[in-house]
This record gives C-alpha cells, sequence and structure tokens, in this order.
C-alpha cells in the first residue's frame, strides 16, 4: 500500500502546540484516547474533533508544532484519526515527536499553496510524491533508519523489537 | 530541507554521512558534541549518538514512566544521570495534579534517583543550574522545550519529547543531528532600562520563529561579556522561540564567579569537587570557528520590545504600543522569574501602588530567598503584588493565576500563544520584567521611564 488517498484539512504557518493541543491539559490528559481527541486543535478550529475522520490528513506551512516538547500534540492527531501532517517545514521537536508516535510527516513547501480544507490528496511513499488538483509534487525520501521507527508505529515499538 | 532525521536513525547507524572534511574550526556546539560521541570532530549535518550527562523532567515524569513502562527495560540504565523537578503545576492544584506528583515521588523512589527537587524548590532550568546538576562542557536533554536555557553556562542541552526521553531513560543513549551554527555577535552595551529580554524579542521579531530551526545559536563578542549571569540565561533559553535546538556561549568569569557563589551555598559538602570537575571539563570554541550564519546586534541600538498576541515573533518596539489596555501582569518563568528581574520590579514599584494586580513567582525558592532579604517581597507586597509559590505557575496555563476571556496579561514569560495562559479568549504580551511593572503601576502598556 504505497499509494493512499486522504482528504485534507488546511491550516496556516506557525501552528504551536498551545492551539494544536492546550498546556492545561497536559498534566491531565496523557494517554486516555478520546480525551486527547476530544482536545485535538482545540483553540485553533473548534470543528475539527467534531467532523476528523480516519484517513485525514492536515497540511499547513511554516515552522508546523512550534512551542512546547509535548507529544499529546502528536498523540491527539493521531487518535482524532490523521494519517499524515504534511508542512512547509516542522519545529524539530515536533518533527521527533510525530515519528517518534508513528505519525507520518512530510516536509514539502511546494504543496501548500495548492490545496485546501476537503480536497483530496494522494500519498505516494514509494515514489516520495503528493498528488492533487492533478499536480503532483515531490518530497525528500525518509532515510531508511527513520522509516523503521516509523513503521514499526513508533520508537518504543521499535526499541522494544530490537531488545 | 534540513530535518533532525537526515542521514541516519536511531541506535543503528548508517555509513558515516558523505562529505565529512576535516574540520579545524569548531564551534562551541560542535566540540561538546563530539567529545560527547567519543570522536575526535563532528560536522553539521551528520547524525551521532550521545549519551547525555543529564536527562531531565519534570511534571511530565509520570507520563513518561507510563511510556518506559512498555518497554521490556526494567531499571532505568543510569538513575544518576535523571533529575527529575516538581514545578510545573505546584503545588498541586487539583487531586489529579496531586496524584502526578505521587507517581513521580514513587518511580523516583524505586528507580534510586538521587536528583529529585520537590515542590517549591523551583523551576527545573533554573533550578539544575543552581545545583551544580549541569555546568560548563556538559550535554543535557531534556522532555522540556526551553531546555537550550543551560547553554549559558556553557553546556549543551536541547529539548526532546516524552518518548524519546523514557528511550533513554531505557538505553542511557540517543541519537542527535549535529546542528548547523548561526553565531550572534554581540557589541557594545544595552542603554538604561533595556535588558536581554528586549534582546531576544528582537532578535526573534527580526528573524522569525524558525529563524533558527534546527540550529544551534551562539552567543559571543565583548557586549557579552559585560552580560550578568540572570540576564544570559535568559537569552539561551528565548532561543527555543526562534526554533534553535540548542543556544550556547562560552564561559568565563562571570560564569565562574556566578557557580562558585551558588553552589558554595547549595551543595557546601563538595562544591570544591564539583568546581574542579566543571574546570576540567569546560569546552571554548576556536576564534572564527566556522558558521553557518552570522548576525551582530549593537546592543546600543536595542530598545524596549514587546511582543504583541499571539505569536512571539509578533514584536513591536514598546513606543509603538505604549498605552493599549492592560488587566494583570505576571512576573515569573524561567526566562524572567530571577533575582535581577524582581529586583528591577521591586526597585519600580517602591513607594507607588498598583493600578492592576500583578502576580510575581520567584524562579526558585534560592531566589524567593535573596528577593526576601534584599526587601524585594515587601516592597512587592506593599505596593498591592501577589507572591506565589516558586515554579511555573500560570506560565503554560496550569494554575495560579490563569486568565479569565477577555483579559489582557503583560508577562515577562516566554510564550504568548493563544489559549498558552489557560484562556483562548485571552491576550498576552510578553516583555522586561520592568515594563511588567510599570504597566501594573501605570494601568496601560508603559515604559518605566514614562512613570
Ligand atoms: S516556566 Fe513556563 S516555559 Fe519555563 S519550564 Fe515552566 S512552563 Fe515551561
Amino acid at each position: 500500500m504505497t499509494k493512499t488517498t486522504h482528504r485534507v484539512w488546511k491550516y496556516g504557518d506557525n501552528i504551536n502546540t498551545d492551539v494544536i493541543f492546550p498546556g492545561k491539559y497536559t498534566y491531565t490528559i496523557s494517554h486516555d484516547p478520546v480525551q486527547l481527541a476530544r482536545h485535538a486543535l482545540e483553540d485553533l478550529d473548534p470543528a475539527f474533533a467534531a467532523r476528523a475522520q480516519e484517513g485525514d490528513v492536515i497540511v499547513a506551512g511554516r515552522n508546523f508544532g512550534n512551542g512546547s516538547s509535548r507529544e499529546q500534540a502528536v498523540t491527539c492527531l493521531v487518535h482524532a484519526g490523521l494519517r499524515a501532517v504534511i508542512a512547509g517545514s516542522f519545529a524539530r521537536i515536533y518533527y521527533r515527536n510525530a515519528i517518534n508516535n508513528g505519525l507520518l510527516a512530510i516536509e514539502c513547501p511546494s504543496i501548500v499553496d495548492c490545496v485546501e480544507t476537503g480536497d483530496i490528496l494522494e500519498i505516494d511513499m514509494a515514489a516520495h510524491e503528493l498528488r492533487a488538483g492533478g499536480r503532483s509534487f515531490s518530497f525528500a525520501p525518509m532515510p531508511e533508519e527513520v522509516r523503521a521507527i516509523l513503521d514499526a508505529g513508533g520508537i518504543i515499538a521499535y526499541l522494544s523489537a530490537q531488545d | 530541507m534540513v530535518s533532525e532525521f537526515v542521514g541516519g536513525g536511531y541506535a543503528k547507524l548508517g555509513p558515516p554521512c558523505q562529505q565529512i572534511a576535516s574540520h579545524t574550526m569548531p564551534t562551541l556546539t560542535e566540540k561538546i558534541l563530539a567529545r560527547a560521541a567519543g570522536r575526535k570532530h563532528v560536522v553539521p549535518g551528520e547524525i551521532v549518538v550521545i549519551e547525555p550527562d543529564v536527562t531531565l523532567s519534570h511534571d511530565n515524569s509520570a507520563a513518561i514512566a507510563q511510556i518506559f513502562a512498555q518497554l521490556p527495560h526494567k531499571r532505568v540504565k543510569f538513575p544518576e544521570r535523571l533529575a527529575i523537578t516538581l514545578d510545573h503545576a505546584v503545588p498541586p492544584p487539583s487531586p489529579k495534579h496531586a496524584r502526578n506528583h505521587a507517581e513521580i515521588r514513587e518511580f523516583a523512589r524505586a528507580q534510586g534517583i538521587q536528583q529529585f527537587y520537590e515542590v517549591g524548590r523551583g523551576i527545573c532550568h533554573q533550578v539544575l543550574c543552581e545545583e551544580g546538576v549541569v555546568g560548563p562542557g556538559m550535554t543535557l536533554l531534556g522532555a522540556d522545550s526551553h531546555s537550550p536555557h543551560f547553554g549559558w553556562l556553557g553546556a549543551f542541552s536541547a529539548g526532546i519529547g516524552r518518548s524519546e526521553v523514557a528511550a533513554l531513560w531505557a538505553t542511557g543513549q540517543l541519537w542527535l543531528r549535529v546542528p548547523e551554527t548561526l553565531r550572534i555577535n554581540l557589541t557594545g552595551s544595552l542603554r538604561r532600562g533595556v535588558t536581554s529580554k528586549d534582546l531576544t524579542l528582537a532578535l526573534i521579531g527580526g528573524l522569525g520563529a524558525d529563524g533558527a530551526a534546527y540550529m544551534a545559536v551562539e552567543f559571543a563578542g565583548e557586549g557579552l561579556a559585560k552580560m550578568t549571569p540572570d540576564s544570559r540565561a535568559a537569552l539561551t533559553n528565548m532561543m527555543a522561540e526562534m526554533g534553535a535546538k540548542s543556544a550556547c556561549m562560552p564561559p568565563d568569569d562571570t560564569t565562574w564567579r556566578w557557580l562558585r557563589d551558588t553552589l558554595a551555598r547549595t551543595r557546601p559538602q563538595d562544591y570544591e569537587q564539583r568546581l574542579d570537575y566543571f574546570e576540567a571539563n569546560a569546552l571554548y570554541p576556536v576564534a572564527d570557528a566556522q558558521v553557518a550564519g552570522e548576525q551582530t546586534v549593537d546592543l546600543c541600538q536595542v530598545e524596549p520590545m514587546v511582543a504583541c498576541p499571539h505569536a512571539v515573533d509578533n514584536s513591536f518596539p514598546l513606543s509603538e504600543v505604549a498605552g493599549r489596555r492592560v488587566d494583570i501582569g505576571f512576573i515569573g518563568t524561567c526566562t524572567n522569574g530571577r533575582l535581577e528581574d524582581i529586583a528591577a520590579a521591586a526597585d519600580l514599584v517602591s513607594g507607588r501602588q498598583l493600578r492592576r494586580r500583578l502576580l510575581v513567582i520567584p524562579a526558585s525558592s534560592l531566589v524567593l530567598r535573596d528577593a526576601a532579604e534584599a526587601g524585594h517581597i515587601t516592597a512587592l507586597l506593599d505596593a498591592g503584588a501577589v507572591i506565589g509559590t516558586p515554579g511555573c505557575g500560570p506560565c503554560m496555563g496550569n494554575h495560579m493565576g490563569v486568565l479569565a476571556p477577555g483579559e489582557v496579561c503583560i508577562s515577562s514569560a516566554n510564550r504568548n500563544f493563544r489559549g498558552r495562559m489557560g484562556e483562548p479568549a485571552a491576550e498576552i504580551y510578553l516583555a522586561n520584567p520592568a515594563v511588567v511593572a510599570a504597566s501594573c503601576i501605570a494601568g496601560k502598556l508603559t515604559h518605566p521611564a514614562d512613570l
């Protein structure tokens, strides 16, 4: 299954971790999937949590996930059903957290201005391409070792399998 | 594309990067990482595995312990390298928070974690400096985004996520991409009433919230030599808001004096040995180290700055936004909750009354003690300020001073994101502590000189 299709949620630049998952919940909601999903993007797009569907993706601008190191900013999206985040660029801790929790993170600045919420987008992992609206956009292949962590479902599963 | 993962991965490493030229002009960051990785030298872009001297976590330690429990490793590999501080919601505001703390205490006891700092001791970044847990040349990885903080002591430190910290507890190792370095040369000196916080807001406003993404920031220049320890710490701390992986500066006489004075108080039994260890461990950049980018700032030109809602890089000179409404002020956090910050506020409010609420939360118990001894706490209380327990307070919206819908806060913290202080319909402005105090005296955004 190297080609998959997804529905897009589109956001802007500098989407920070406080609007992805508010700081006030960080010590009271850690791992509960239902609670995590319920508060996803609460302070950015109140419609998101109720309407996100399994397999959706986010396309956003530069510096996605800047701010806190809280991993709930990744896991709340995973539990909301998100399959991938595609962004112009990522904040570094967010990128690490995404891969470490099995969320596909793709840096692809060229697609950002070409899709809108509700568009359908295809991810082709083998060809390192995204396709939408009849156009295709290439992204850099992920190093093998990183792909291994992602494919294992995250760093914990990866380390457990190695032991 | 520069990405954390380019060129390698965790644990199982591929062949070393293609073009590893002989690197004879290393930055401070490269020198520290090379030694930590057991290598002669490292180059930017390369992936290295290090065993950090210190792994930091705080109120998130219970959640990390739950992730750790999913791993086959039952014991923390190097318990003596962990440092845990209870600071983010202290004292606990709810039974849930209290249970979280209890779980962390139990974990620390069971795993034999000695470097454990209780409720009220202060914020992790401040406490680990004061306690001599981190010093020059050392490496720290922390489950906190302001981990670049420790670079003011000449250490390498960076933030990572909770799962990675769990992996680090289990294996003692983590991979890192060697960052490119952005050098910031400081010339001249700050004018009266202008602080290192203003410098950071000017830098972040100019270069953007991702202006140093994936990079190490290194401060240098004769302007740096004149800066106090407290203001240096604010500088490296705030580089997290510019996307930096780490930030540092070479230790100098000011650093050593601060370490000696502070450690003599916090660990009188062994501070001499600890300082000897730091001195043997300290590293310095070579002159003219090769860097990927360079900025020079004439400190005389920096003005008091304010970051307006809802982004740190949305910053303006105070002169352009003075007069805007303010409902409450907050002085505290790992960025600006130190003695110098509280002293600046106390000096301004002495003999005056506050027109707006002002919440002051010292960054540590040591800071609180010094502020009390110097009479600053009395001055603040007399003017009508509120003093809180050392810790993070409302910085990330947990408790103890969160905002109501529509309220406008002026804060000495590091982030003004929507909802950061608990309420999305509130507004947060960031400034230096004197501007916060002056604004609470005047009831609107105000330069201290205009009082
Ligand atoms: S004071 Fe604020 S920024 Fe600093 S560690 Fe605490 S919550 Fe984080």
